[in-house]
C-alpha cells in the first residue's frame, strides 16, 4: 500500500522510491517519539533506583561486618561480655538459628511434601484439594509475628505463661514454611510427565510405590530446591523467634529446655543495646561495639542465605531430572 | 451400586471383592491405602494448622475482650490507664495500614518499571542477572534492612526530609519540622518499599512475559512505538496481575515487623504527619516491643491487636486471590 502512494512521486526510479518510503514508515511524530523516549529512560531510572539499595545495603554490611567478622567472632558466645568489651560473638546465635530451623525443616518437610503429593497425586477434582489450595495461598500471607503469637499461645496452654524454649520458635517457623514447601513441591510433581507413572502401573506397581520410587525419585531435585529456598526464607525471620525461643547469652544446645539466642535476634538484640558510654580512660571500651556486632552478625546471617540460596540452585541445576532436556 | 452389590456379597462372597477390585483399577488396601490416608492426612493438618493459628489466637485474646475496659486500662500497663481496647486498637490499624499504603505507592510504580525494563527493555543476559538480583533483595533478611535503615538510610535521608518540609510543609501531610533522627513513617514506608518490591516484581514480571507475542508485533507493526506497544498491549493484558501483585506485597507490608521496630519512633495518634516522630505505630512492631512487659491480660490485649492484624492480611490476601481467580478466565494471565 506504501508503495502504491510512493510510487508516483518518485517516478520510476525505484531504488530512490523505496527509501523514500522506508524514512516515512520509519519517521515516528516528535511528539511519539519523545514519549517512547521518556519512558525508557523512566524504566533504566526505575532499575537505577532498585539496584541503589541493594549494592548500599550488601557494601555497608559487607564494609562494616567485616572488621569483627573473624574466628574469634565465630567461636564465642556472649557470655561474661558486657559494657564496652571488645569480646564476644555469635557461636551461640549461630547453634540456635540452625537448630531452631532444623527443626522447622522436620516438621514441616514431610507434612509439606505430603500434602503436595496428596494435592497432585490424589488431589484433583476433590472439594478438600480446592480448600486445601486455597488456604495454602491464604497461609502464605500469614504475617511472621503472628506466627510467632499462635506458637506461643500453643505452648502457654501446655506450660502456662512466659514459657521460652527452642521447639516453640520452630513449631513458629513451620508455619511459614510449610505453604512455601508444599508450593514449591506440587509444582515440581506437576511437572513429572505422566507417561512415567502409567508405565509404572502397567508393570502392576501399586500406586504408592510408584509415587515414591517413580514420581518422587524423578522430582527429587527440584523439591530439594524448594526446601531449601524455604528454609533461606524462614532462616532470617526475627519477630516470631523473640516472641517463642527469647533471647540468652551462653550457649544452649538443647532445643526442649531454656531460651535460646538465634543470629536475627541477635542483630536486633545488639542494635538494640545501642551506644556504649566509655567513661573511664583506663578499661578498654569500644563506643560502637554493638553496632560492629550487629554489622558481623548481619554479614553471617547474609552469608549463611546466601549460600543456600547459591546451593539451592546449583542443586537444581545439576540434578535436573534428563527428561526434561 | 453399592446397595445392589450388598445382597450379592451375602449369597456369593467369592464373587464381590473381584468387581470392587476391577472398578478402583488398583487394589486400595494395605501400603497404598495407608500412603493416601497419610497424605491426605498432611492436607486436612494444614487445614487444622490454619484454623489452629485463628483459634488460638482468639482463645487468648478472648480475655481482653470480656474484661470491662476499666479494669483492662488498670490492669494493662501499656493502656495508660484510660481507653477501652478498640480505642487502643484504632491508632494501631490506622498507623500499619498508612505504612503499608505508603509503601506499596512507592513501590507498585517502580516494580512495573522494574518488570517492564527485565521483560521488554533489557537484553537476555542483563535481564537475567536483573532477576537474581531481585531474587537476591528477597532473600535478605529483614532484620538486617532495619539495621541499615536505622543505622545508614535515617541519617541519609534525613537532610531530604527536612527540605521536603520546609518547600512542602503546607501540605499536612509533610508538616515540619522534619525530626531529626529521621525515626519517622516516612523512612519505614521507604524500606518497606524497598522490602515489597522484589515480590511485586516477580510477580508482574511473570504476567508482562505471559502477554501473547502475537498481540506485541500487531502492535509493533501498525506503527507503534515501544512504549505504545507496552501500553496498548502488555499493560492491559496485564492489569489483574498487577493489581493482585500489588495485593500480596501490601500483605507483605502490612505484617512487616522487625523494620518498623526497629526505625519507627513510636506513637498512638491518627496522624497523616509523615515526618514527625512519636506519631504512629503499627499492630506488628506493637506486639515485638510491647511483649516483654506485658502480664497476663496485657498478652491477652496483645494477642487481640495479633487477630486483627491476621484478619486485614486474610482479607487483602483472599481479595487478591479472588481477583487472579475472576480474570483468569478472560486474560489467561495467571
Amino acid at each position: 500500500m506504501a508503495a502504491t502512494t510512493a510510487g508516483p512521486s518518485s517516478g520510476g526510479a525505484r531504488p530512490a522510491g523505496h527509501d523514500t518510503v522506508r524514512a516515512l514508515l520509519r519517521t515516528v511524530d516528535t511528539k511519539r517519539r519523545r514519549r517512547d523516549r521518556t519512558m525508557t529512560v523512566l524504566m533504566y531510572v526505575a532499575f537505577g533506583v532498585a539496584v541503589l539499595p541493594l549494592v548500599s545495603l550488601l557494601w555497608t554490611v559487607v564494609s562494616r561486618g567485616i572488621g569483627r567478622f573473624d574466628v574469634a567472632f565465630l567461636t564465642h558466645s556472649m557470655r561474661g561480655v558486657f559494657g564496652g568489651m571488645d569480646a564476644g560473638g555469635v557461636y551461640h546465635a549461630i547453634l540456635g538459628t540452625v537448630i531452631v530451623t532444623l527443626g522447622a525443616a522436620i516438621i514441616s518437610v514431610p507434612i509439606g511434601v505430603l500434602a503436595a503429593i496428596y494435592l497432585v497425586e490424589y488431589g484433583p477434582g476433590h472439594r478438600l484439594a480446592r480448600a486445601v489450595t486455597f488456604f495454602v495461598d491464604v497461609m502464605t500471607g500469614i504475617p511472621s509475628i503472628v506466627a510467632g503469637l499462635f506458637a506461643y499461645a500453643l505452648f502457654v496452654l501446655f506450660f502456662g505463661p512466659g514459657v521460652h524454649f527452642g521447639l516453640m520458635g520452630s513449631v513458629a517457623l513451620s508455619v511459614l514454611m510449610v505453604p512455601v514447601v508444599v508450593r514449591s513441591t506440587e509444582e515440581m510433581l506437576k511437572l513429572v510427565p505422566n507417561e512415567l507413572r502409567e508405565a509404572a502401573y502397567a508393570l502392576g506397581v501399586p500406586k504408592w510405590l510408584t509415587i515414591v520410587k517413580v514420581v518422587l525419585r524423578t522430582a527429587v531435585a527440584g523439591i530439594t530446591t524448594g526446601i531449601m529456598l524455604a528454609v533461606s526464607r524462614v532462616v532470617g525471620e526475627t519477630a516470631p523467634l523473640l516472641l517463642t525461643v527469647g533471647v540468652a547469652d551462653s550457649i544452649n544446645g538443647n532445643p526442649f529446655e531454656g531460651r535460646m539466642m538465634t543470629l536475627p535476634v541477635y542483630v536486633y538484640r545488639q542494635f538494640s543495646s545501642g551506644l556504649v558510654p566509655c567513661n573511664n580512660p583506663n578499661v578498654a571500651c569500644i563506643p560502637t561495639i554493638n553496632y560492629d556486632r550487629a554489622w558481623s552478625a548481619a554479614l553471617t546471617l547474609i552469608l549463611i542465605v546466601m549460600l543456600l540460596n547459591l546451593v539451592a540452585r546449583l542443586v537444581s541445576r545439576i540434578f535436573a531430572p534428563k527428561l526434561r532436556g | 451400586m453399592t446397595i445392589t452389590t450388598e445382597p450379592q456379597r451375602a449369597t456369593q462372597p467369592a464373587k464381590p471383592p473381584a468387581t470392587r477390585r476391577r472398578r478402583s483399577g488398583v487394589a486400595d488396601r494395605g501400603a497404598n491405602r495407608l500412603f493416601r490416608y497419610l497424605t491426605t492426612g498432611s492436607g486436612v493438618l494444614i487445614l487444622i494448622a490454619l484454623a489452629a493459628v485463628a483459634g488460638f489466637l482468639l482463645w487468648q485474646a478472648w480475655p481482653a475482650f470480656t474484661t470491662g475496659s476499666d479494669e483492662l486500662a488498670t490492669k494493662v500497663s501499656f493502656l495508660q490507664g484510660e481507653g477501652s481496647l478498640l480505642a487502643y486498637l484504632g491508632p494501631l490499624v490506622f498507623g500499619t495500614v498508612l505504612a503499608a499504603v505508603l509503601a506499596l505507592a512507592i513501590a507498585t510504580p517502580l516494580a512495573i518499571g522494574i518488570a517492564l525494563f527485565t521483560s521488554h527493555y533489557a537484553p537476555r543476559r542483563l535481564a537475567q542477572v536483573l532477576g537474581y538480583v531481585v531474587d537476591l533483595l528477597a532473600a535478605i533478611p529483614s532484620v538486617v534492612y532495619g539495621l541499615w535503615g536505622a543505622l545508614v538510610l535515617a541519617p541519609l535521608v534525613q537532610p531530604i526530609w527536612g527540605w521536603v518540609s520546609d518547600v512542602l510543609g503546607w501540605i499536612p501531610l509533610f508538616a515540619g519540622p522534619a525530626a531529626d533522627p529521621a525515626r519517622v513513617l516516612l523512612t519505614v514506608a521507604v524500606i518497606l518499599a524497598v522490602m515489597i518490591l522484589p515480590i511485586i516484581t516477580a510477580v508482574t514480571r511473570e504476567v508482562f512475559l505471559q502477554t501473547p507475542k502475537l498481540h506485541e508485533e500487531a502492535a509493533l507493526a501498525l506503527g507503534a512505538t515501544r512504549w505504545e506497544m507496552i501500553r496498548t498491549a502488555v499493560l492491559p493484558f496485564g492489569r489483574s496481575g498487577i493489581v493482585s501483585a500489588a495485593m500480596l506485597g501490601l500483605g507483605r507490608a502490612l505484617g512487616e515487623t522487625m523494620a518498623v521496630v526497629m526505625i519507627l519512633s513510636p506513637g498512638l495518634t491518627y496522624s497523616f504527619a509523615l515526618l514527625l516522630a512519636g506519631k504512629q505505630q503499627t499492630i506488628a512492631a506493637n506486639i515485638a516491643l510491647k511483649y516483654p512487659e506485658a502480664n497476663e491480660l496485657g498478652m491477652s490485649t496483645l494477642m487481640a491487636t495479633g487477630l486483627a492484624l491476621f484478619v486485614i492480611t486474610m482479607v487483602v490476601n483472599m481479595l487478591s486471590r479472588w481477583i487472579v481467580a475472576r480474570r483468569k478466565d478472560f486474560s489467561g494471565a495467571n
